[in-house]
């Protein structure tokens, strides 16, 4: 079986983002690999007992976009919420092995998972905005999280947050308008701009562009790339031009399998298998 | 002249022609299908029978109190004095115990009910929710009577004895918590009805908070929030069906009438205190109308049903609208109820 390639060493995958030291104490740093952010280890998901991920490991480095691809049911959503434990929510669900961020095990006893989602954020396949106004929106996780000291900077973090998400000009004279007034692409930067408000450490992005038309996908593409020089970055999508356009690597699953990880433009000209060339192809999925 | 005006159809006979080629399966169905049409007359008639119940009803009372309405006029509503021996009738007294009886059984049931809602669906075990679930509906489907049989020889001495003194003790320098404890009285019949629409309120807000999208909760929940403020997300998003299901609460608390009848004490008086005895509209119609001698007696009577549908109706519309306004500006998520 193809699965046994999870083990191919991935994170000496270089990333061109840290150039290479020139200064005297060169032997000191000589990391020439950005750190590894998120760091999974033999992962093992279960929904009851259907088992629906099969010893995972990866490593993703710090800054970077991770693209997750893969037919449906291949287990890379399901994946995707286990980095910030969103299947939590979902009865009868277990995990098995470590999810490592910043080195520490998320799924360690006592893990203060409510800090945890705050630090790993997350946008959705389709955009669920809160039936509040636009403001509100982007304001919420501030106020819950108490994240601005006074009015003044919370104004400034909600219009920072959505001019990093494109969308102020868009939106700043009807701030008090309701989200759901807003068109599907401008509600799904909205909630992107919602998630960055907190700004976390880790974006995680189901399909965020799956739901919308050609224009309003390429802006929420360019915004990825634009993020990516401040968050990590991890998008599940099934577009494969998508993850293409916007990832440094991809990883592609299949039935609940990590068949191979590498550089994206490695994925996309010379696989490492020859099941990841079938499905890039269009072979099967 | 004769020919030109020839070829021109007379009004007359475009006339007929119009009627002719009016037929009732085409004015009911576009398509004119035989089927079509008549399941539409069906329903158009089922729909009008409901409008024209309503009608007769409000005409029917109308006329059967028309002897009270031209002897008091709007000095009905306002009269204190309900004195059946010297005719003298005033609705004031049954109209303030009517609504504040319900306002106390809102007062409690609201929270109540929002709590016992937000335990089922965002809370309990699957094992647990359904057969709780099913204890509330099981509470919706006693009858009254028995409820007001069981506010009598439970309910009534357990205030008596131990809530009432407490609340006079504590609350004493109000003068809600005034006066003597009988047990019957306004607070009394506030906290069964409280006890009564709690099943009603708590079933329509649980289905309201289940359909509200998952999403929701996961945007809540992926922003780092606490178990507590998803539940306000889901709350704020069931606003409108929760309104809803507060108004069936009400629309229930006005209207009842036995149990209200057994534990208010049936006096017509205005009090401020809860401890005192007071009335209700459908208590004092349920009371007093087999033994009502006198066309103004009836009258009254009839009357005071009349603004007890009134008020029903005022209520429903008030609650409608605030309902609106609300959500008005966020409309499009959770429309359930």
């Amino acid at each position: 079986m193809p699965a046994m390639s999870t083990s191919t060493p991935i994170t000496a995958a270089p990333t061109p983002a840290v150039p290479e030291p020139r200064s005297n104490n060169e032997r000191q740093t000589v990391q020439r690999v950005a750190p590894t952010k998120i760091s999974v280890q033999n992962e093992n998901f279960f929904y009851g007992r259907t088992q629906a991920l099969y010893d995972i490991s990866l490593n993703i480095p710090e800054r970077i976009v991770m693209a997750f691809i893969g037919p449906s049911g291949c287990g890379k959503s399901t994946f995707l919420r286990t980095l910030n434990r969103m299947n939590d929510i979902i009865p009868g669900t277990r995990v098995e092995g470590q999810v490592l961020i910043d080195e520490r095990n998320i799924y360690a006893p006592g893990t203060d998972v409510v800090d945890l989602r705050r630090r790993v954020g997350m946008v959705f396949q389709k955009s669920n905005p809160f039936p509040k106004s636009i403001y509100d929106n982007v304001a919420y996780g501030l106020r819950i999280n108490r994240l601005a000291a006074n009015r003044s900077e919370l104004n400034e973090r909600v219009e920072q947050a959505l001019k990093d998400a494109v969308l102020w000009s868009e939106v700043k004279d009807r701030l008090k308008q309701s989200a759901l007034g807003l068109s599907g692409g401008q509600q799904q930067r909205l909630c992107i701009a919602r998630a960055l408000a907190v700004r976390p450490e880790v974006l995680l992005m189901d399909e965020p562009a799956s739901a919308l038309d050609p224009i309003a996908t390429q802006k929420i593409e360019e915004l990825i790339v634009e993020l990516k020089k401040q968050y990590t970055i991890v998008i599940v999508t099934h577009n494969m031009q998508q993850a293409a356009r916007v990832s440094d690597q991809t990883a592609f699953f299949w039935l609940g399998k990590l068949i191979e990880i590498n550089p994206t433009e490695r994925m996309f000209t010379n696989p490492n298998e020859k099941l990841t060339e079938d499905y890039i192809t269009g072979r099967f999925g | 002249m004769v020919d030109s005006q020839a070829n021109i159809p007379s009004p007359a006979s475009a006339y007929g022609a119009a009627a002719r080629a009016w037929n009732w399966r085409r004015a009911l169905s576009p398509t004119g299908d035989r089927g079509d049409a008549v399941f539409r007359a069906l329903l158009l008639m089922s729909a009008l029978l409901l409008v024209l119940i309503v009608v007769a009803m409000i005409v029917a009372m109308w006329r059967n109190s028309l002897a009270s309405i031209n002897e008091f006029g709007f000095g009905f509503l306002t009269s204190l004095t309900w004195n059946p021996v010297r005719n003298q009738f005033g609705a004031l007294p049954f109209i303030y115990g009517t609504i504040i009886s319900s306002l106390i059984a809102l007062l409690i049931s609201v929270p109540l009910s929002l709590g016992i809602a937000v335990f089922l669906v965002e809370q309990a075990p699957r094992r647990a929710a359904r057969p709780i679930t099913f204890l509330v509906e099981l509470l919706a489907a006693i009858p009254s009577v028995v409820y007001g049989l069981w506010g009598i020889f439970v309910l009534a001495p357990a205030l008596r004895e131990y809530v009432f003194p407490s609340l006079a003790r504590t609350f004493g320098w109000l003068p809600l918590f005034q006066g003597t404890m009988t047990g019957l009285g306004m607070l009394t019949a506030g906290i069964i009805l409280a006890i009564m629409i709690t099943p009603i309120i708590s079933a329509v807000v649980r289905d309201v908070l289940a359909a509200v999208p998952m999403s929701q909760r996961e945007a809540a929940l992926a922003l780092g929030a606490t178990k507590w403020e998803t539940t306000r997300v889901v709350l704020a998003n069931g606003a409108p069906g929760i309104a809803g299901a507060i108004i069936l609460g009400l629309g229930r608390a006005i209207g009842e009438t036995m149990a209200v009848t057994m534990l208010i004490g049936n006096r017509p008086e205005i009090s401020a205190s809860l401890f005192e005895p007071s009335y209700t509209i459908a208590a004092v119609l349920a009371n007093e109308f087999r033994e009502a001698t006198g066309e103004l007696y009836t009258s009254s009577l009839v009357q005071l049903g009349l603004i007890l549908f009134l008020v029903t109706f005022l209520v429903n519309g008030l609650a409608r609208l605030l309902v609106w306004s609300v959500t008005r500006g966020t409309s499009g998520t959770a429309r359930a109820a």
